[in-house]
């Protein structure tokens, strides 16, 4: 390749050379159309020669030698729309260029329409499809983590399969969904994962990121409350690719890499295990005072039971070492990989555009036998049919296998191997799995080895249009969307598996459907008199959604050979269940401007819903706004600093209706006893149950300076949310345990602040793309109680008034008493006021120790920046990003980092542990057997949750239009490209950026309970255009 | 043209809109309303069933408390091996007040009485020949569900004096909507037994001596009523009518001792000696015995429990007993609890042979049979030579041996004052703490938390 490039410019030097033989020289100033100042560093090449040009200086000026057969002269600046001048006789060409519409122009999605981005009154963020055009990572979510302020993306953990969470602006509900409403191509999707096995997997996996226009984050009332009682959490509008009118334009797109753990722990090699444990055996027995050696006896018959045949033993038979010193950690993890080809095409005429994609994607987790595949196709058409009538659809399919793996709390999930003895070899003496009692615990390799586990997902989005012009402006949209979701589960657990020993293997396959059938009908005005801007919308919708499982388990397999359950010798359970919600909603939104300079708009929703109780039907949810373009006045219209300044406030109410769908009723269940069924009470009336209802109010300031170079927001919210669905606890001698009701409120306010800015232009183009947010969250009201305490001795986040929600509430930990090396932790009494009657007193007794509050699981600062510079055609991005101010709770530590309390292998900095009187440490005596600081619940076992990662790195590399013509292609672009090279972080654990999958919810997040780290990967990839 | 498109479109939408507001009327397709649940003699017999299936939920019957008892009271006997915390609390006597075993405990049992108050609510609609046997079966169920709250959450019922100590709320009618009523606070120990024996011995009156013939035997019996009688009564301290109650059931002569000690267990079916016990099958509930005394190899984990020497040289080798445990996981086991989908024992017919005799010996009384006769039914199918004379502790020692590690642990040692390791048989620790949850969620219960936590 190189080769050619240097044949290919020595090539193009010798022409230059021949054709200066007949030259003639033009020059010219360019200066800008916006305000006639000089533009330095525009680019002036001959057109259809490209090897001839020159840059302006810094006065704008240029001078250019052109062949006589140059006809044609084309000028190109960053911010500045392109211009061609024809070269006439004049040997002077002095140009104006007209800066291009920057993002304050672009043009952006709305509920039920688009709008000039100058014109909007409320909050919207718009993610370029190609800025996070093949990010190597499963989801659109994880694509979008630090591209725009106000919104919190992480991955549960670094499963490729596992769920994601995004949150915009702060959570506000407690029980109720807190996940933005996803719409793709105007259809909602279903964001409920179906699978039961294994922790919930992301059905938004099916989305093809490639294949993504536009993402549009709804933030503020202003934009969602159109969405009505959805649009509570923020909506998020995917828009995907249209074809356009002109050549066919075909891509494709090859991607190949690999990844590997983040971050890695260490843990005590064997020897260190040996006599860690022999040391916590002797301090048992002394603390105990019994005068025998029961622990320390106990200790040899485990090293010896944990060693296997690698026990070495003297001739007596006592335990001299272990033969192995296994790095189980290790085992855990592989050498992930991706790959991954994407073909589109696109293309049509003025009647008839399409886009057509096809795309497959190969991930290997880093966690062993941990993968998926996806297959995607996608066909967009969009046909004008004559003056009046449009039509057109958008249609996708995609295919993806996931081969699943266990909960983060499941003994089978490969995490877990870091809980067995580094003196235990991995396979017996025969080759097979060593497996309990050699091991520690049940050993997950057997799983690896024994089971088959997938996940197949098949999904079809769907959606169609037709609009008819009405009249000048007035046109009527119909819409009819379908989203069909399919998820197949098969779990065959061999006879050697926890699962399924015992019983000659386990079986379990489920089968789950969700649909999604939506119609809308709108009408949609736009028209302009005189001075005055004039738009509404006025429509109505209708959506239903049903969701169908069914499955069945069965056990006694003749073989493990045999993978379905036809072959079970016993069908052991089955079970199906339905269930159904639909929504019917009108809506509107108007707006108005004078002179594009006073923006108002008013916008509501009326939704009814089968969710709601027969007393609380219907709801209304309005927003107004109102915004100024101070650019537009007088005394700043021409300032040459400032060139965009707007204001805007909006102030609306909108609702989440993700509270279960039949939450109202009284019900009565169906439970088993002996093969007869029975009904048991399942649940308590509430026919007053609603949706929560959320206030909103934000003040926006957008601005650009330097012909919008440099452009920004600045935003302030406050997001109230009342009638919290809070499945109240309520006193157990009732017979239930919570009761839904509409109590409690949450409060988020905070601060978003985005600066895009084009640092340098020229030859070296420098673009540059802060954006920082800051969220308060605080539970306000719960309806009368203090607190809601679902914790139990493992997990301790809870909600509580005038906290964040989900703060950790434990035990404040001391450290380690010197005299005995007992673990110690704050008294923290309160006397009648709730003031700490004794800052300084502590306790070695647990239970003792009052709780108080010890942090948050949820960052209050997030913040990413991103550099993209451009330089002949090389290219190098890249994103920081981070978040600060929250903790994780180490849930998995109160087992590998307690001192020695069982025999799980210890983290080596748990070697540090209390030894004599005097020692200062904070880990407690090594006990085995007893709980001396292993207690969950404690600060012992929080760490500083806040980090900085350099999230994303491309390098990457366009070729010269001169070569690639050649090659009769429009372009081609080589690039690499990097996720999670670097974390900058105090945190202990593998990776800050966890919320283990099996417990994650509204209150419980922040918590790493064996939770796999995030992958570090670096792809290679080419994308061609032919 | 314009004029059409736009009727046409009023048309469409409100085409759209009144065709839709029908489907707004969904309803629930797994669950049924409240009203329905309770309206027929079917409706009401099922959400019965429903009730032994909370009974034999993990947090109770599955096995957890009968665990619990033993963990409680079994130190220098068994010892906790297993990971999970909750348990190693309860024997360490480390408990937390947001213990999750505990906690289960409390809601499943109230759980459970919720139901019964249903069923008893609605016995009106019971086709009459029926209503007495449903009547008793709820009864019994409510009994069974507030004996073991009061021993486990309440101080030790000290026989001869004013039981005025708290005990726990005593909930006897159905949960409609939550209010205030609903913020109760406990009751004193003696109420809790003065309920219990009240309406267990209008069980033991309307309920059948067998059930039907052709129809599941797991349900309950006048027996299971008059061995739930006999249990209280002996933990009261009321030996003549403890030994009334269990001179009523072995005389009835339903049931008989299995001819070895171990046919006595890891049976599928009910054995000869079963007079109430509850059965797990692969479709159907969770065995937590075996899941915590067994390993692996038979379903269940590691071998958390542990049986010590403490407890092994009880035996005299030759004891049947003796013989059931096992080594398995590098330890001895119970050899109990090896049946996953197999019965856990809760009244053996042993037990009233053991309760008669103890009472008997007590007051100096032959109540059906001499107290030596009894304890030599007892100690001869163990394999061992028949005893000549026998004394209270001999009946005590054997009660001990026979009835190991099947949940009788903690509460026998109360009831004899025995101290449990270092702490005597009344210490606080001993009693479970009213679940954090609770206390929290429920007003009614302000400064009613146990001593200690």
């Amino acid at each position: 390749m190189k080769k050619i490039y240097l044949l290919l410019s020595l090539l193009c030097i010798i022409f230059v050379h021949i054709a200066n033989a007949q030259n003639r020289q033009i020059t010219g100033v360019v200066t800008s159309a916006d305000d006639g100042s000089t533009i330095p560093g525009v680019s002036v090449i001959v057109k259809d020669n490209p090897t001839i040009g020159a840059l302006t200086d810094v006065d704008g000026k240029f001078q250019l030698t052109v062949p006589p057969i140059a006809k044609t002269l084309l000028f190109s600046s960053v911010g500045m729309e392109k211009l061609e001048v024809a070269i006439g006789s004049s040997n002077v060409i002095d140009v104006k260029l007209v800066p291009v519409a920057t993002n304050l122009d672009e043009i952006v999605v709305i509920g039920y329409g688009s709008q000039i981005k100058s014109k909007i009154t409320g909050n919207i963020s718009k993610v370029e499809g190609n800025l996070i055009k093949s990010t190597p990572v499963p989801s659109v979510q994880q694509a979008m983590q630090g591209k725009t302020a106000g919104v919190f993306v992480e991955a549960n953990n670094g499963k490729v399969s596992g769920a994601t969470r995004m949150r915009i602006r702060g959570s506000s509900s407690i029980t109720a969904n807190n996940e933005p409403l996803f719409i793709v191509d105007g259809v909602p999707l279903s964001t409920e994962a179906l699978n039961q096995t294994g922790a919930a997997i992301n059905p938004l996996t099916s989305i093809n990121i490639n294949d993504i226009e536009s993402v549009d984050i709804l933030k503020d009332a202003s934009s969602t409350a159109i969405y009505g009682s959805r649009g509570a959490n923020g909506v998020v509008l995917i828009n995907t690719r249209k074809g356009k009118a002109g050549d066919t334009k075909v891509n494709v797109n090859f991607q190949y890499g690999y990844s590997n753990p983040s971050h890695l722990r260490e843990f005590m090699n064997a020897d260190q295990f040996i006599s860690y444990f022999r040391e916590a055996g002797k301090n048992s027995d002394i603390y105990e005072g019994y005068g025998d050696d029961y622990w320390q006896r106990h200790v040899e018959k485990r090293l010896k039971r944990y060693s296997g045949w690698a026990a070495k033993l003297d001739s007596d038979g006592n335990y001299l070492g272990s033969e192995v010193n296994t790095d189980w950690q290790g085992e855990a993890f592989q050498k992930g990989g991706l790959q991954m080809v994407d073909l589109s095409a696109s293309g049509g005429n003025e009647k008839l555009r399409y886009y057509a994609s096809a795309s497959y994607n190969k991930q290997e987790s880093i966690i062993v036998s941990n993968g998926l595949d996806r297959f995607s196709g996608r066909l967009n058409v969009d046909n004008k049919v004559n003056k009046y009538i449009n039509l057109g659809f958008t249609f996708s399919l995609a295919r993806t296998e996931i081969r699943q793996v266990s909960a983060d709390n499941a003994f089978s999930t490969p995490m877990q191997l870091v809980a067995m003895s580094p003196i235990t070899p991995v396979y017996d003496t025969t080759g097979e799995l060593y497996s309990t009692p050699t091991t520690t615990y049940y050993n997950p390799l057997v799983d690896v080895e024994n089971t088959k586990r997938t996940i197949l997902e098949t999904r079809t989005v769907t959606n169609g249009y037709l609009n008819f012009l009405l009249y000048k402006g007035l046109t009527w949209r119909n819409e009819f969307g379908y989203d069909l979701y399919n998820m197949k589960e098969n779990s065959r657990y061999g006879t050697r598996t926890d699962a399924g020993i015992g019983i000659n293997g386990y079986g379990f396959s489920n089968y789950g459907m969700t649909q999604t059938l939506i119609t809308k009908s709108y009408l949609d005005y736009l028209e302009n008199f005189g001075d005055f801007g004039f738009s509404a919308v006025l429509g109505t919708e209708f959506q239903k959604t049903g969701v169908d499982n069914t499955w069945v388990e069965g056990q006694n397999f003749p073989t493990d050979d045999l993978k379905t359950l036809a072959s079970a010798g016993l069908i052991t359970d089955g079970s199906q269940t339905i269930n159904e919600y639909a929504f019917l909603s009108f809506f509107s939104r108007a707006t108005i401007d004078y002179k594009s300079k006073y923006l108002f708009t008013l916008a509501g929703r009326i939704d009814e819903s089968s969710r709601f109780g027969e007393n609380k039907r219907s709801g209304f949810f309005p927003a107004v706004s109102a915004g100024w373009v101070l650019t537009k006045e007088d005394f700043l219209a021409g300032n040459k600093t400032l060139s965009f300044l707007k204001v805007r406030t909006s102030y609306g109410m909108t609702g989440n209706a993700g509270i279960g769908n039949f939450s109202y009723m009284g019900l009565y269940g169906v439970n088993t006893y002996n093969g007869q069924p029975g009904f048991v009470p399942s649940q308590i009336a509430n026919p007053d149950l609603g949706w929560e209802s959320t206030k909103q109010v934000d003040f926006g300031v957008d601005f650009g300076f330097l012909q919008n170079r440099i452009s920004g927001e600045l935003d302030y919210y406050v997001k109230k949310t009342d009638d919290l669905l809070l499945a109240v606890p309520v006193p157990g001698t009732s017979g239930f345990s919570t009761q839904m009701q509409n109590i409690g409120s949450v409060e988020n306010k905070g601060w978003e602040f985005v600066l895009n800015g084009t640092i340098l232009k020229g030859e070296l183009n420098w673009n540059a793309s802060f954006n920082f947010s800051i969220n308060k969250n605080e539970v306000t009201d719960l309806g009368g109680q203090d607190i809601i305490d679902q914790g139990s001795s493992r997990f301790m986040n809870v909600v509580k008034v005038g906290e964040p929600l989900g703060v950790f509430y434990g035990a404040d930990y001391a450290g380690v008493d010197p005299e005995n090396g007992d673990a110690i932790w704050y008294v923290n009494e309160k006397d009648a006021n709730g003031n700490i009657v004794d800052p300084a007193a502590t306790t070695n007794d647990f239970g003792a120790a009052n709780f108080v509050v010890l942090g948050q699981p949820t960052p209050d600062k997030m913040y990413a920046l991103t550099n993209t510079f451009e330089y002949k055609g090389f290219e190098l991005a890249f994103t920081f990003q981070g978040v600060s101010g929250n903790k994780i709770h180490l849930t998995g530590d109160p087992y590998m980092a307690a001192n020695a309390a069982w025999y799980d292998n210890q983290t080596v900095d748990q070697l540090d542990s209390w030894k004599k009187p005097g020692d200062i440490t904070n880990v407690p005596q090594a006990r085995i057997g007893y709980s001396n600081g292993d207690q969950g619940r404690s600060s012992r076992y929080l760490s500083d949750g806040s980090y900085l990662k350099l999230r994303s790195l491309t390098f990457g590399y366009t070729l010269p239009q001169s070569i690639v013509g050649k090659a009769k292609l429009s372009n081609v672009r080589i690039y690499l490209q990097g996720q999670n090279l670097m974390t900058f972080t105090k945190y202990i654990g593998w990776d800050p950026e966890v919320s283990s999958d099996f417990v994650v919810d509204n209150v419980v997040s922040g918590v790493d309970f064996y939770s796999a780290p995030q992958p570090r990967s670096i792809t290679l990839g080419i994308n061609i255009g032919l | 043209m314009k004029k059409i498109k736009s009727i046409l479109f009023l048309f469409a939408a409100l085409f759209v809109a009144s065709s839709c507001e029908k489907f707004l009327d969904l309803k629930p397709q797994q669950n049924l309303d409240t009203e329905v649940a309770l309206s027929s003699d079917a409706n009401v017999k099922t959400v019965l069933v429903s009730a032994y299936a909370i009974m034999r939920s993990s947090g109770i019957y599955g096995g957890c408390i009968l665990r619990n008892s033993e963990l409680s009271g079994g130190t220098g006997e068994i010892s906790w091996q297993g990971t999970y915390n909750g348990p190693r609390e309860i024997y360490n006597h480390q408990i937390i007040a947001a213990n999750g075993e505990i906690t289960s405990q409390w809601l499943s049992s109230y759980e459970c009485v919720n139901i019964c108050n249903n069923v008893l609510s609605a016995l009106t609609v019971v086709n009459a020949e029926d209503r007495e046997t449903v009547e008793g079966e709820a009864l019994f169920l409510r009994s069974f569900m507030y004996f073991d709250l009061v021993r486990f959450f309440g101080k030790n019922y000290e026989p001869g004096a004013t039981n005025s100590q708290l005990g726990v709320p005593l909930v006897l009618t159905p949960t409609g909507a939550i209010g205030n009523d609903n913020f109760v606070g406990r009751n004193t120990v003696e109420e809790v037994y003065a309920q219990v024996i009240k309406d267990l011995e209008r069980a033991a009156t309307i309920l059948p001596q067998v059930r039907p013939e052709g129809t599941s035997p797991y349900y309950a019996t006048s027996g299971a009523a008059n061995a739930l009688l006999a249990r209280i009564y002996l933990q009261k301290g009321d030996f003549a009518k403890a030994r009334d109650a269990a001179d009523k059931v072995i005389s009835s002569d339903v049931y008989s001792l299995t001819d070895t000690y171990a046919g006595a267990f890891n049976n599928e079916e009910y054995s000869s000696e079963d007079i109430f016990s509850t059965k797990f099958t692969s479709a159907d509930g969770i065995n937590q015995m075996t899941e915590f005394w067994s390993t692996t190899e038979y379903g269940g984990r590691d071998g958390d429990i542990e049986i010590l020497e403490g407890h092994l040289n009880l035996y005299d080798p030759t004891d049947q007993r003796y013989a059931l445990f096992w080594s398995g996981n590098d330890a001895m086991r119970s050899g109990k609890w090896n049946t996953m989908y197999g019965l856990v024992n809760l009244f053996r017919l042993a037990e009233m042979y053991l309760v008669r005799a103890e009472c008997n010996q007590r007051l100096g009384t032959s109540v059906g049979d001499t107290p030596l006769d009894d304890y030599n039914m007892i100690h001869e199918r163990a394999g061992l030579a028949a005893a000549t004379s026998v004394t209270l502790d001999d009946i005590l020692y054997e009660r001990r041996l026979e009835l190991a590690h099947e949940g009788f642990k903690l509460h026998d040692m109360k009831r004899l004052k025995q101290s449990v390791g270092s702490l005597p048989y009344n210490d606080p620790k001993l009693v479970y703490p009213i679940p954090a949850r609770e206390i929290a969620a429920n007003p009614g219960l302000k400064d009613q938390q146990n001593e200690g936590y």
